[in-house]
């Protein structure tokens, strides 16, 4: 219990630090608009079927402005000094990761709850479908901060550390890409759940996989 | 109450402390002096577990800060030339959240306190980043007095403070019962050292060179000692 609540405080502490500047969220959500916006024009001008492409350009979007609210996760604390203070407090480190990596989390899935709905305008999408393009986006969007923080807390100690990030976690998350995309195309298809749940699956295990060993090894890349 | 035994600290092929061995008593309040890169920031990182020694052993009140960090956190109040603080955060949302993670009891009530005690209340719904350096560095010390740990680690607390937030430092300070308090702090300024340590240790090049005890310690014999080791040659 002691500990949820010192996750709900490092949560609370990132989201009441956004809320004063909002310069993490706000460039997130220009960064997901453009992306949506540009695919959109683009396809339209150029594919046959632009639904096809729409899971793509979702995730791209997605994966992208995640990265960026990633990378400004630690950065932040770092240069700031308070990374110390919360290193120095009597707390777990994977009470600190979770914390984080929560906090990560809401982040996207704000940016998410935003773009979903200007997505399936743009694309021509039924609005039927935006419960369960939500719900592969949430777990989807987990698998992403999960190794995200990780890697974040990892860079943020290298002078390259902007970089360095997206160069280590693409190569990781193909999987949550992949799975991702296929899962929203399968909606947008109305394929029966039967047809990928393989992909369902991967989705899920890598979520559970991943986050549980980046919990475990958070503890190693946090210090110096 | 802290215990220095041996203490190595290496960078890659720089060793910083070498061998270091230093007890400070329960309730002492000792200064260290020493040139740049003579390992006082890298010996208080290794005392508020920040960074990990690479052979030695430290103990905390009997705790080794090694083998149990968490117990040794609760032990530590740190005030560094950063105030370790989210400037974005008024300075009331920083020490509350800071209460949270220490399990500090009615927490705001002793938030409140502290403000009031370091001259902060009144701007307490303030961006951190809006405070002066002085009032940033006092409510680096409110920080560390949140949950009133026995030890106090004090890193240059002086950096960037003209001389009244100095004076102002020194005085909340010593407001701040440090008889009840073990307290190590590192400072350049040998005026400082003097008139507040009851001990003060030199160190240059990851050693402790000298030791002036209570009875013997003035700027002049202070500075006539830091001169002899610490010179540049």
């Amino acid at each position: 219990m002691q500990h949820l609540c010192k996750i709900g405080a490092i949560i609370a502490k990132d989201l009441a630090a956004e809320l004063r500047t909002r310069e993490m969220l706000g460039a997130m959500f220009v960064f997901a608009l453009l992306v949506i916006f540009i695919f959109n024009f683009a396809f339209e001008l150029r594919a046959e079927n632009q639904r096809a492409l729409a899971p793509g350009v979702l995730w791209v979007a997605i994966t992208f402005s995640g990265m960026l609210g990633l990378s400004r996760s630690f950065i932040r604390e770092k240069d700031r000094g308070s990374l110390e203070g919360l290193l120095l407090a009597p707390v777990d480190r994977g009470v600190i990761f979770l914390g984080k990596m929560l906090g990560n989390a809401l982040f996207i899935v704000i940016i998410d709850c935003i773009i979903l709905p200007v997505f399936v305008v743009l694309f021509d999408i039924p609005a039927a479908a935006l419960p369960q393009l939500a719900m592969i986006a949430i777990l989807g969007t987990l698998g992403l901060s999960g190794v995200g923080t990780l890697f974040s807390a990892m860079a943020v100690h290298t002078r390259a550390r902007e970089v360095l990030l997206p160069v280590l976690l693409f190569p990781l998350i193909v999987p949550v890409i992949l799975s991702a995309v296929k899962l929203s195309a399968a909606v947008l298809d109305r394929l029966p759940f039967a047809e990928v749940q393989s992909w369902f699956s991967l989705l899920v295990v890598f979520d559970i996989v991943f986050g549980a060993l980046s919990f475990l090894f958070f503890d190693y890349v946090i210090e110096e | 109450m802290i215990e220095i035994r041996g203490l190595v600290k290496a960078f890659g092929s720089h060793v910083v402390l070498k061998g270091l061995t230093l007890h400070i008593g329960a309730g002492e309040f000792m200064t260290l002096v020493g040139p740049n890169g003579a390992g006082k920031t890298t010996l208080i990182r290794i005392l508020a577990t920040l960074s990990r020694p690479t052979a030695g052993q430290v103990l905390l009140g009997g705790c080794d800060l090694t083998a149990d960090p968490m117990t040794a956190r609760r032990m530590i109040g740190l005030v560094s030339h950063r105030t370790l603080l989210d400037d974005d955060l008024s300075g009331e949302q920083n020490l509350l959240f800071y209460a949270q993670l220490y399990d500090v009891a009615h927490p705001k009530t002793r938030v409140e306190a502290l403000l009031r005690q370091m001259g902060l209340w009144g701007r307490h719904h303030d961006p951190v980043r809006t405070y002066s350096r002085g009032m940033q560095q006092r409510l680096a010390i409110a920080r560390a007095l949140l949950h009133n740990p026995p030890v106090l680690l004090l890193d240059e607390p002086d950096t960037g403070l003209d001389r009244h937030a100095a004076e102002t430092l020194g005085m909340l300070l010593r407001q701040a019962d440090l008889g009840q308090r073990t307290v190590l702090m590192t400072t350049h300024n040998l005026e400082y050292a003097a008139a507040w340590g009851e001990r003060v240790a030199i160190l240059v090049n990851g050693q402790i060179v000298s030791q002036i005890h209570r009875a013997e310690i003035t700027l002049a014999t202070l500075r006539a000692q830091y001169d002899q080791y610490a010179a540049p040659v």
